[in-house]
């Protein structure tokens, strides 16, 4: 009776001693996250892209979010990715031009952070030229004018010295060294987690609400040929991502002091063309276009009804450009606007799980 | 007891017959080749080439993408096999012109091949195909909802300092406000097809067709927008019949 008793007592202290090894070092396994895909997206759209090599786990998303909002990316401890991509402001930047760590400015407005993972061909920046978030988020820590520092040798460095990272990346990936990659590999999951599809209009979809007329005028201008014509790029009630993620000239200048996509392709064809930017939560993105030269929406729609310029490269779809656009009625703006703003989904710049606590 | 086995027995040998007789079942893939007349249009050319229509006039295109969908394979036993799915081509992406159905392996034979430009109204069902959602290629509710069948623009004149854009966009016909009319075409080739191993079908697209026959496209007239003009897209239908021919078929 006795021996069985030490017996089991040993048992129970071996087992113990080799679960503790098991949970804290090698074998520390991270939960898989669930993305919360909008019905709407589910029944509308081909599966979002995941890569097979960082497939969303709670940790590393969680780890992502504290490095997204962390300042410890920045070569002086000033700024943070979320410094120049505000929650409220869906992700983007209220000011047309962003500030780093420097006081130079950059040329180009910064883009609101949603619905990434339905970005098919997988090309950021408004010129396309990073492939995949992950290789997106190793620029800004290097940009002079961004985070500011020389290498990533610094920036791991002090990861790696820090008291809590390297028992996060522990968790989230399995090694506690913390590089450049797995840096960017977190924040690419958290990245992905930041869905919007919860507008008013994604309401109407679901049978939920209706638009007032006027809304739903605005949304007929939007899908005539011969209005508005703005569905052959930036989406419809069937593609709720409201953009084609394609590269277009929509006529915003006559020559180029930006080339956008001919920067990239060395193709003269792409001068002037750039991403076709999302038009939900327009509500908080403004200023607008790669410039943010437009403060307004209402800009913006003067410059598609009357404000074209023409040049080798515009998009054949603005085909009233010998007019100077599509000549919309004062009646036609206001209602296009109105429509325009049921695209923008206030359950997404209050979401907890996207601001910092 | 005894029953099972015997049923085991039975159905075993049911099976092992069955796969002794099975003759290997050749698969079918397609091929689309698209040509301006007898220049070949392909991803590297498109925004590049310069061509002239029956008309006249002097055109650069800047994107071409169409639908076509129900290829079906009929044979002297007037037994058709339909391939699943359908077929979305970009003339900008060379993958999108080869076409391999899923389920893809038929009898040998000789056939005749048939499909559908577009979708016809069984399948034209709004909103219903994800992939083709996502390549936004649907057709406004109001003109009655669906898909585009073709996306054709470009510049014409260009050899004029009087360049101008059209939008050749084919899809459903609105007759008037909420009355609409299909506008799918069924494409059949009368030339037997002998099947006794993998084959591709090769389809050649003449573009320049669709300004040609019956109807003489005049883009002075008609260039933009096309899509809510019911007498447009009927022409395009008529036009759209003699755009396509049998190519090389290669086993
Ligand atoms: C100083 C401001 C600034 C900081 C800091 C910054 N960004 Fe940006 N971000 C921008 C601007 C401006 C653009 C657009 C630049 C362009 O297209 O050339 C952009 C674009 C992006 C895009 C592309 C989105 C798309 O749809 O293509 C992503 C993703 C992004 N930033 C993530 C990050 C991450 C992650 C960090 C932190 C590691 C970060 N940003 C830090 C200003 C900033
Ligand atoms: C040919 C494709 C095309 C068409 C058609 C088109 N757009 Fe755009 N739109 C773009 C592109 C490309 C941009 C970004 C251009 C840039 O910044 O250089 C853009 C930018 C915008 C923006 C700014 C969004 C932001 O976050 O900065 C709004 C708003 C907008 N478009 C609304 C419309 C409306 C309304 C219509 C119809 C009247 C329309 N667009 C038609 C391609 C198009």
């Amino acid at each position: 009776m006795k021996n069985w008793f030490i017996f089991t007592l040993f048992v129970v202290i071996i087992s113990g001693c080799s679960s503790e090894t098991t949970t804290q070092e090698e074998d520390y396994i991270p939960i898989p996250y669930q993305l919360e895909i909008p019905t709407l997206f589910a029944e509308k759209l081909i599966d979002p892209r995941i890569p097979i090599n960082n497939k969303l786990t709670v940790e590393g998303v969680t780890l992502g979010k504290r490095l997204f909002f962390d300042n410890i990316l920045s070569v002086d401890g000033t700024k943070a990715c979320a410094s120049c991509h505000l929650p409220q402001n869906a992700f983007s930047d209220p000011n047309q031009f962003s500030q780093g760590v420097t006081t130079t400015l950059g040329t180009r407005n910064s883009m609101p952070l949603f619905n990434l993972a339905w970005n098919f061909d997988d090309k950021y920046f408004w010129d396309g030229h990073a492939l995949g978030l992950e290789n997106q988020a190793l620029e800004p820590v290097i940009d002079t004018n961004e985070l500011g520092n020389d290498s990533w040798e610094p920036v791991e460095a002090k990861l790696n010295n820090h008291e809590q990272y390297p028992k996060l990346f522990e968790q989230a990936f399995g090694t506690s060294v913390i590089t450049k990659q797995l840096v960017a590999k977190a924040i690419a999951q958290f990245e992905r987690t930041l869905i919007s599809g919860n507008s008013k209009f994604d309401k109407f979809s679901n049978g939920e609400i209706a638009l007032t007329p006027q809304e739903q005028n605005g949304l007929n201008i939007f899908m005539s040929e011969d209005k508005g014509d703005c569905f052959h790029c930036h989406g419809n009630p069937n593609n709720p991502l409201w953009t084609d993620n394609q590269f277009h000239n929509n006529g915003l200048d006559a020559t180029f002091s930006d080339l956008g996509l001919g920067l990239i392709s060395g193709n003269p064809n792409d001068n002037g063309k750039f991403r076709s930017p999302s038009l939900r939560n327009l509500a908080y993105t403004a200023p607008y276009m790669h410039d943010g030269r437009f403060a307004t929406l209402e800009e913006v729609i003067e410059h598609y009804s009357t404000g074209l310029q023409d040049s080798d490269t515009i998009d054949t779809l603005m085909k009233k450009v010998n007019q100077g656009g599509v000549q919309l009625t004062t009646e036609d703006k206001a209602d296009l606007k109105a429509f325009l703003l049921t695209l923008s989904d206030p359950t997404f710049i209050n979401n907890p799980d996207f601001i910092q606590q | 007891m005894k029953k099972i086995t015997t049923l085991l027995i039975l159905a075993i040998t049911l099976f092992t017959c069955n796969e002794d007789n099975t003759i290997i079942s050749p698969k079918v893939n397609f091929t689309f080749n698209h040509h301006w007349n007898n220049a070949e249009i392909n991803n590297d050319n498109l925004q590049t080439t310069t061509v002239t229509n029956a008309n006249g006039e002097a055109i650069n295109i800047d994107r071409f993408r169409y639908l076509t969908s129900r290829f079906e394979l009929t044979n002297t036993n007037n037994e058709t096999y339909t391939f699943d799915g359908y077929k979305f081509t970009d003339l900008a992406i060379a993958d999108t012109y080869n076409f391999s159905p899923e389920n893809n392996a038929i009898p040998s034979g000789t056939y005749t091949l048939k499909f559908v430009w577009g979708f016809n109204e069984t399948d034209n069902i709004d909103g219903a195909y994800p992939d083709l959602n996502t390549a936004s290629w649907n057709w406004p509710e109001m003109l009655g909802g669906g898909y585009h069948f073709l996306q054709f623009d470009g510049m014409y004149n260009v050899d004029t300092t009087d360049a101008s854009p059209f939008n050749f966009h084919n899809g459903t016909a609105r007759v008037s406000e909420g009355v609409f009319e299909q506008n799918f075409a069924e494409i059949a080739f009368e030339t037997p097809i002998l099947i006794n191993s993998d084959t591709v079908i090769n389809i050649d697209m003449n573009i320049a067709e669709l300004f040609t026959n019956p109807n003489i496209w005049d883009l002075n007239v008609l260039d933009t927008p096309l899509m809510p003009n019911y007498d447009a897209q009927k022409m395009m239908q008529q036009n759209i019949m003699s755009i396509f021919n049998l190519g090389e078929i290669t086993q």
